[in-house]
């Protein structure tokens, strides 16, 4: 902040995903400084004991990658075999090695910053390459960097980075494995290069409300960590090296912010009813029992979408029953939440990149992942069916399985979830009577056999993140194509629509628990369309609430049959934009949404 | 015995990881120090990482230096690998 060495201030614009000001101290995020700690060697004779360490790690290592090798042969596909082969020579590269040590000896400091040295000088080399391919083979020296590291910690167990004082965390991208591994309440907000509204940093900053702008591009690059910075998770701006001046606007801005919010917390309890008398249920989307209370403080009448994706992650062995049961017992049954909707195993994809175990896949989002995977795995899948079907006893129960696209699927996963309650009935433990099934529709095969589907199962819960990515065929975690993510393209009403139409008509209950649901904006045309059930990111159901409660169903049914005239998105957003705006000036002029 | 021979690089992508690990899998059966140079630049014919740092593309020359006994097979094999594109495309 002003210090006299005439840091330039300037601004950076990116996609503000959490809402809300904070102003602090950048702290640049990198999973290979997470894990290492620094020190100077007390003595000389330290110095062979510290080679002797690093070259242990690099057995370590080497056995471990061999053993990925041999697991991952008895797969299909060679591709990733080289890379292990890559790895595998960069642990033996006589000059990754010899420079490592050399840096030991020199400079008499430890291994892990030793490495970390190393690891600069090729990051140095490899950034005048010009091939965009070799450039990023620095990665490839990372990941090696980071498995020696690990290693020289003792292997099995990560260490938890500390980031000292509170910091806004800088970094390229967040993985929920990086999350989860923070300590959140020294955390005051995100500013990463990559990512959209629905990347995992944006998930996690509006769940634990701090702000959050992504898809920055290179911020990593121009910020260093202890710069005064400003991120505006409202507007998607981050000020670097703010003047007083700045500061001063931004802190006004703050507050004006956090007294708007608390105007809206007033509305969340009320039930979400239309001036005539039409009731939509409001359910929370959570990931981690410890925001029940934010989701109970912020009107959640139940528990629309539990992810547990998080039960798997960050662990070396998978979980047991007994792990599973213990998180599906806590949101099961909550005094003031009416229902829970368990979302079964939908790993893959961008959830879970960083396990070096998986094999990568060229397009994740469509490869082996949910429900595809859980019917491959099927022990796997029975642990965790068991454990829902348990905690169905202690309350209502919804379980919903992902990425449904043909009838076998929810067929085979339902007779593996009757196996699994015939069990527990034969050997006398209590199951829910009421349990419901449900799929989640989030791919376009699923809205089209929507009326086949909905003979199967008790109620619809539309993911509109999937759906919506899937439908337009982008990569939602491409920050070069989330211009084209438009949740009001006319092809995504018309899918939602039918999902509706076709779920009413077959007289199950049909719910939204994606973005969409989430979204101010869009409450009119989800009220309109009928919607049973709106489930969110809790943060959002205060504002919801009070737009639902300030219209008529009426009203929403008329607007929406506007909507469903126009043939392009853009004629529809601006339409839905005024509209909204005119109808309810006081919640879109604030940050001009 | 010192050999020097140079080679064209014709396989699509150039010296890239699996292609360089495929080098170094022949390199380092060998006793001879084996040196790789392109544009003034040389790389230890025994590190990935050195031979990566190259970045040599498609149609590049590569001029391959072996020191030592079996100097002169290693030179005839690795040559072999880069005719044939490393097995590529």
């Amino acid at each position: 902040m002003g210090d006299g060495t005439g840091k330039r201030a300037f601004v950076l614009k990116g996609i503000g995903v959490s809402p809300g000001i904070v102003i602090g101290k950048a702290h640049l995020f990198d999973r290979f400084d997470a894990r290492a700690s620094f020190y100077r060697l007390q003595d000389d004779t330290l110095v062979s004991q510290e080679i002797k360490r690093f070259r242990g790690a690099l057995k370590e290592s080497e056995k471990q990658l061999l053993d990925v090798k041999n697991r991952l042969r008895e797969l299909a596909g060679r591709e990733p075999l080289y890379i292990i082969d890559v790895h595998l020579l960069i642990l033996r590269d006589k000059m990754f090695v010899n420079h490592t040590v050399q840096f030991i000896k020199e400079m008499r400091i430890n291994a892990e910053w030793a490495i970390k040295m190393t690891i600069d000088k090729y990051r140095d080399i490899f950034d005048k390459v010009e091939d965009e391919y070799l450039k990023g083979r620095i990665n490839d020296i990372r990941y090696v960097g980071q498995m020696i590291t690990r290693n020289l910690a003792g292997g099995k167990k990560d260490v938890v980075p500390d980031i000292g004082d509170k910091g806004i965390i800088i970094a390229i991208d967040l993985s929920p494995a990086d999350t989860a591994q923070m300590m959140m309440n020294k955390v005051l907000g995100f500013a990463t290069d990559m990512g959209g509204k629905t990347s995992h940093t944006a998930i996690v900053a509006r769940a634990v409300e701090i702000p959050a702008v992504v898809g920055l591009e290179s911020i990593t690059k121009m910020v260093r960590t202890n710069d005064d910075i400003i991120v505006d998770g409202s507007a998607g701006l981050v000020v670097v090296n703010p003047d007083p001046e700045m500061i001063k606007v931004y802190d006004d801005k703050r507050r004006h912010f956090e007294i708007a919010q608390e105007n809206f917390l007033k509305y969340a309890r009320l039930p979400a009813v239309t001036k005539d008398n039409y009731r939509v249920d409001i359910g929370g989307n959570i990931e981690f029992i410890e925001e029940i209370p934010t989701a109970l403080s912020h009107g959640a009448e139940g528990i629309g979408l539990y992810r547990t994706e998080f039960i798997y992650i960050n662990k070396e062995q998978l979980p047991t029953e007994e792990e599973h049961f213990s998180h599906y017992r806590s949101i099961v049954g909550v005094e003031g939440l009416k229902w829970a909707t368990i979302r079964t195993f939908d790993l893959g994809g961008d959830k879970f990149y960083s396990d070096p175990k998986l094999a990568k896949e060229m397009n994740p989002q469509m490869g082996l992942r949910a429900i595809r995977f859980c019917l491959k795995e099927v022990d796997m899948f029975k642990v965790q069916l068991r454990a829902i079907a348990r905690a169905s006893a202690f309350g209502k129960t919804r379980i919903m399985f992902p990425m449904i696209s043909g009838i076998e699927e929810i067929r085979e996963a339902k007779r593996l979830f009757c196996e699994v309650k015939d069990d527990l009935a034969g050997k006398g433990i209590p199951v829910g009577k009421d349990i419901e099934i449900g799929v989640m529709v989030e791919v376009p095969s699923a809205v089209i056999i929507a009326d086949e589907l909905a003979k199967e199962v008790d109620f619809f819960s539309i993911g509109t993140n999937d759906l919506i990515q899937y439908a337009l065929a982008i990569d939602r975690i491409n920050e070069r194509v989330t211009y084209l993510y438009e949740p009001l393209h006319p092809a995504v009403l018309r899918l939602i629509k039918q999902v509706v139409d076709v779920g009413h008509k077959a007289g199950i209950r049909v719910a939204m628990c994606g973005e969409m649901a989430g979204d101010p904006a869009y409450v009119m045309i989800l009220l309109g369309l009928e919607i049973d059930e709106l489930s969110m990111n809790p943060l959002a159901i205060p504002r919801v609430k009070k737009i639902i409660q300030e219209s008529t169903l009426s009203e929403s049914k008329t607007m929406l049959e506007k909507v469903m005239t126009f043939s392009s998105a853009s004629p529809i957003r601006e339409f839905v934009c005024n509209y909204m705006r005119e109808r309810f000036p006081e919640e879109f002029q604030l940050n001009g949404d | 015995m010192v050999l020097i021979k140079t080679f064209e690089i014709k396989n699509k992508l150039g010296l890239h990881a699996r292609v360089a690990a495929k080098l170094i899998n022949v390199t380092t059966r060998y006793k001879s120090k084996i040196f790789f140079e392109r544009d003034g630049k040389v790389a230890n014919g025994k590190s990935l990482l050195s031979i990566l740092t190259l970045a040599c593309p498609l149609g590049s020359r590569l001029t391959i230096r072996a020191e030592g006994a079996d100097a002169r097979e290693a030179v005839a094999d690795l040559g072999k690998l880069i005719n044939d594109k490393f097995g590529e495309d």
